[in-house]
């Protein structure tokens, strides 16, 4: 059998996962740990050149394109950052080097759990990919092995456990609508097989089968009233493992459900899924903008503007069309690259100051400039400034929707700007107070931040049009 | 398919049901594994029925897993996890036994007006199963909210993990996906007996999920 890009994208991080479960060293693994995810990188490049052929259980087409180039983009990035965050932590002893093998192991695995759910063909092996995704990001928040650290892996576990569990319901509908149409066996689970049958399936199996989906998945995206899990988990795990979740995993989690929804529109007796994504979407904008206010600790604050801007992103696909189809998939692509260039940011700050509440931190712009500014910068594009890609972004959201729906379009925006008021509010001390904490000059790496940042600030001003194209034939399969 | 084999496939899953409403009631660690052990051992049985049922010989592998690791090896580990940390004393319900009967018969009614009302193209068999599997998942998610033990959470979970075997081999001839998930299941139990439990234990000197509650991020 001869291996083409998309097996390649699922060994690279298989063979690199039992790899680093077994070499000692944290420096050697921390090194292989980066190249291993810039080969995949560099192999999702290549689906752009050499198209490999979608089989039965493996799919590429240009949805699934766009969130593997970011996804493995990310996963390198993250890489590099994580290689100098866990050199301080073997440092002040917070990990042992027994913990840092089995963490970039377990890293690898969820790159590769993440990469075989973007291109699965069978929703049965999607649903699997993100169980494993899943479970592999539970031992990784635990890993602190913090009361803290536990209690947020114990609900994580819990309520992902759920999610998943409700997703698989809904899954087994999905076969069992299909099973009189496409007929019994593997068929009745190949996503390209049920889209093309879709128009037949009983409109009512599908309608209880999305609910149970949306519930399901949307636990995972950390839409409100379902987000329980997400602060938690992003506050007591390893940075970098923010970074991922925040930056990629819920993608994946809105991924699954996008792929759903695009079945359920070629039925046209089935509900439109749109107002059931429209409402979540909003609730957890303005839930979450709200919860900001309150926050002490400076990365469940992080947290919580990620299920503000996912909110966003849901509302942006639940209105559909093809604009606000572009304008949420930019919003992803925003959103995923500035939160964790902030994630990067507060991963060092944290460890210079050697603390999390946002209390006992200050003066930031002062003591540590190039964190500081760079964090700074990070909030600005965060809460929708121009002229960074997220202004940009969500100003397509606004406008693509405002024609159609005003009086949702103005609850967005309220969201919005009480989000932009409370990070501010909270962040302001924190780069421009009184210098407090330790003030060590900090060994970070920046490049991965900066890079982030740029690539934002960059498609605030100028958006490539080989992207635009890219973005509007993935809008329109969307429909 | 003949009336005596729809009717047995009935039975079978409704006393699954059965089976997770006497989860709901038990006050102590031990009966509760040992109802799950029922539990699971009625799966295995409805689901060998299914098997012979609708002559799918791979659904028997799924039935053994069901009867041998579900039904003796998880709550056998559990028995003696309990007897190790000594917390074998009362399950602390959130709520009143008498209020969460009533909402499992709530939920009971809620998946049957919803399943059989959207499956009426499906055959006879499908549909009650499928609208069975739903009120044990239901009432599996019920436990886990009514308890404050990270065991009996779990046990919760396990439940609602079995609804979901059922309603998976009732879909007649779901493919392989099928075994997949059950040996997903299978590492979800091990994770959480072998990690959590164990690092609960040694961080807290107790598995009651309130003590957890503390440690609040927030409230540092």
């Amino acid at each position: 059998m001869n291996i083409d890009a998309l097996g390649a994208i699922l060994l690279i991080p298989a063979i690199s996962a039992a790899l680093l479960a077994i070499l000692p060293g944290y420096m050697l693994t921390a090194k292989l740990n980066v190249v291993a995810a810039l080969a995949t990188f560099l192999t999702s490049l290549s689906l752009f050149v050499i198209e490999p052929h979608s089989g039965q259980y493996l799919l590429l087409d240009d949805l699934n394109k766009v969130f593997i180039v970011l996804t493995t983009f990310i996963g390198f990035t993250t890489s590099v950052f994580s290689a100098s965050y866990i050199h301080h932590e073997i440092e002040t002893g917070r990990l042992t080097p027994a913990f840092l093998r089995f963490y970039h192991a377990m890293y690898q695995m969820l790159m590769l759990a993440m990469n075989l759910a973007l291109i699965a063909n069978n929703i049965g092996l999607m649903w699997v990919a993100v169980e494993v995704a899943t479970l592999t990001t539970v031992l990784m928040v635990g890993i602190y092995r913090t009361h803290e650290a536990l209690e947020a892996a114990w609900k994580y576990f819990i309520l992902g456990s759920v999610g998943i569990a409700l997703a698989l319901f809904g899954t087994i509908l999905v076969y069992m609508a299909a099973r009189p149409v496409v007929g019994e066996g593997m068929d009745g689970m190949v996503w390209t097989v049920l889209v093309r049958h879709a128009a037949q399936f009983d409109p009512a199996l599908l309608n209880v089968a999305f609910v149970f989906l949306l519930l399901g998945y949307g636990t995972k995206v950390g839409l409100a009233p379902l987000h329980a899990w997400l602060p938690d988990a992003h506050a007591e795990g390893p940075t970098p493992i923010s970074a991922v979740l925040s930056g990629l995993l819920l993608n994946v989690a809105l991924y699954a459900l996008l792929r759903f929804k695009m079945m359920l529109a070629v039925n046209s007796a089935a509900i439109t899924p749109g107002p059931l994504m429209v409402t979540m979407g909003l609730i957890s904008v303005i839930f979450a903008a709200l919860m900001l206010y309150r926050r002490r600790d400076i990365k469940r604050m992080f947290a919580y503007s990620s299920i503000e801007h996912m909110g966003i992103i849901v509302f942006a696909f639940g209105m559909g069309g093809p604009l606000a189809n572009f304008a949420g998939l930019l919003h992803m692509t925003m959103h995923s690259l500035t939160k964790s260039a902030i994630f990067f940011a507060v991963g060092h700050i944290a460890q210079v100051k050697g603390t999390q509440k946002i209390a006992e931190i200050g003066g930031l712009t002062a003591t540590n400039p190039a964190l500081g500014w760079g964090l700074m910068l990070g909030v600005i594009a965060i809460v929708g400034l121009p002229p960074l890609g997220i202004f940009m972004s969500e100003f397509l959201v606004v406008s693509s929707t405002f024609a159609r729906a005003p009086w949702l379009t103005v609850i967005l925006v309220l969201g919005i700007i009480i989000a932009l008021g409370g990070l501010f509010l909270r962040i302001g001390p924190v780069m421009f107070g009184d210098p407090k904490g330790k003030t060590a000059p900090a060994e970070a790496s920046y490049v991965p931040m900066f890079t982030h940042l740029a690539l934002v600030l960059m498609a605030g001003i100028y958006l490539p049009p080989v992207l635009v194209s890219g973005f509007q034939n993935v809008a329109k399969l969307l429909g | 398919m003949s009336s005596l084999q729809f009717d047995i496939a009935h039975l079978l899953a409704g006393s699954l049901v059965l089976a997770s409403f006497m989860m709901l009631y038990q006050d102590r660690l031990y009966a509760l594994l040992n109802v799950y052990a029922l539990h699971a051992g009625v799966l295995a049985l409805s689901v060998a029925w299914q098997a012979y049922v609708q002559q799918a010989p791979h659904l028997y592998v799924t039935a053994l897993i069901a009867l041998v690791f579900k039904a003796v090896i998880i709550p056998v580990a559990l028995h003696r996890i309990i007897k190790r940390l000594g917390i074998h004393r009362e399950i602390e319900n959130v709520i009143g036994v008498g209020l969460t009967m009533m909402a499992g018969i709530g939920l009971v009614a809620l998946s049957m007006v919803v399943m059989l009302r959207v499956t009426p193209g499906a055959d006879a068999l499908a549909r009650e199963d499928l609208a069975f599997a739903l009120s044990v998942v239901l009432l599996g998610l019920l436990i886990m909210v009514t308890r404050r033990n990270a065991v009996s959470q779990v046990v919760g979970f396990m439940s609602l993990e079995n609804g979901l075997v059922l309603a998976a081999t009732g879909a007649k001839g779901m493919p392989l996906v099928v075994e997949i998930s059950v040996a997903f299941s299978v590492l979800i139990a091990f994770i959480v007996i072998g990690i959590f439990l164990f690092r609960i234990r040694e961080r807290f000197d107790s598995v009651d999920v309130q003590a957890l509650d503390r440690f609040r991020g927030e409230r540092r």
